[in-house]
């Protein structure tokens, strides 16, 4: 699946979107958040409070036990400060 | 217009996401041109403030796509909520100097609570689900760095629900 990042994740992973085979194990947003932040140091840094982190699955907001399974884009990003 | 008004038919709201700038009165023009029914017209405009001098820019991040479904999704709700005749919301992105534009609600209705009420309903909740995000850039070139989500934007979206 598509996974993008925006505002100050994206800064810390460095890199706006990447394509990732996910384990089957991983079956929720909040699994990923944790595979993802086992990477390395960038991605460590992103979730290192996941609990502020907003996620989107194809472009609708979802909380932290959305399963992934259907999803074909997922964005991970800080709280929203337009306006 | 008045036969959809009272079938509950509603309007679509005109929604985009631009770097370009916007004009008020061009906008206001577009939802009462040639209508006799309109008795309110309110409009919101956000602009970028220099924070006493210290910001020389704020640069708006947004997800394309999500940005403009959100905002419609929002504006489909004020639209559900108040009678409106018309309601027009346009988010800037990129960056935007001290002084000049960032979001535009125009909010038009046959009578003023309407109109006031969506306009400040939609902007409570582009506010908190709408994926903007603001980068300062400061005059002194010093930090700066992003704009922090306030917990009083969260507290104003809360408004709306319940009692």
């Amino acid at each position: 699946m598509k996974v993008r990042y925006f505002a100050w994740v994206r800064e810390r992973i460095g890199l706006e979107e990447e394509t990732v085979e996910v384990p089957g194990n991983v079956a929720t947003v909040s699994d990923l958040i944790g595979w993802l932040s086992e990477r390395d140091e960038g991605y460590a840094a992103a979730f290192v409070e996941p609990e502020v982190i907003r996620v989107a699955i194809d472009q609708t907001h979802v909380e932290h036990d959305a399963p992934i399974g259907k999803a074909s884009e997922i964005a991970f990003f800080p709280p929203m400060t337009g306006g | 217009m008045d036969a959809n008004a009272q079938s509950g038919e509603r309007i679509v709201p005109l929604v985009r996401v631009q770097a370009e700038d916007f004009d008020v009165t061009q906008e206001v023009a577009r939802l009462c041109e040639g209508r006799r029914d309109i008795g309110a017209v309110v409009t919101f405009t956000g602009l970028c403030r220099d924070e006493d001098g210290r910001l020389a820019a704020l640069e708006l991040e947004h997800y394309p796509g999500m940005a403009e479904g959100e905002i419609g999704r929002i504006a489909r709700e004020a639209a559900q909520r108040w009678p409106l005749t018309g309601l027009t919301v346009i988010h800037r992105h990129g960056k935007i100097a001290p002084g000049a534009n960032i979001v535009l609600v125009v909010a038009a209705s046959r009578h003023r609570r309407a109109a006031f009420e969506a306009a400040d309903f939609m902007m409570d909740f582009l506010k908190t689900r709408a994926p903007f995000w603001k980068k300062e850039h400061m005059a002194d070139a010093g930090a700066g760095g992003w704009v922090e989500a306030k917990a009083a934007d969260d507290d104003d979206a809360a408004r709306w629900s319940g009692g």
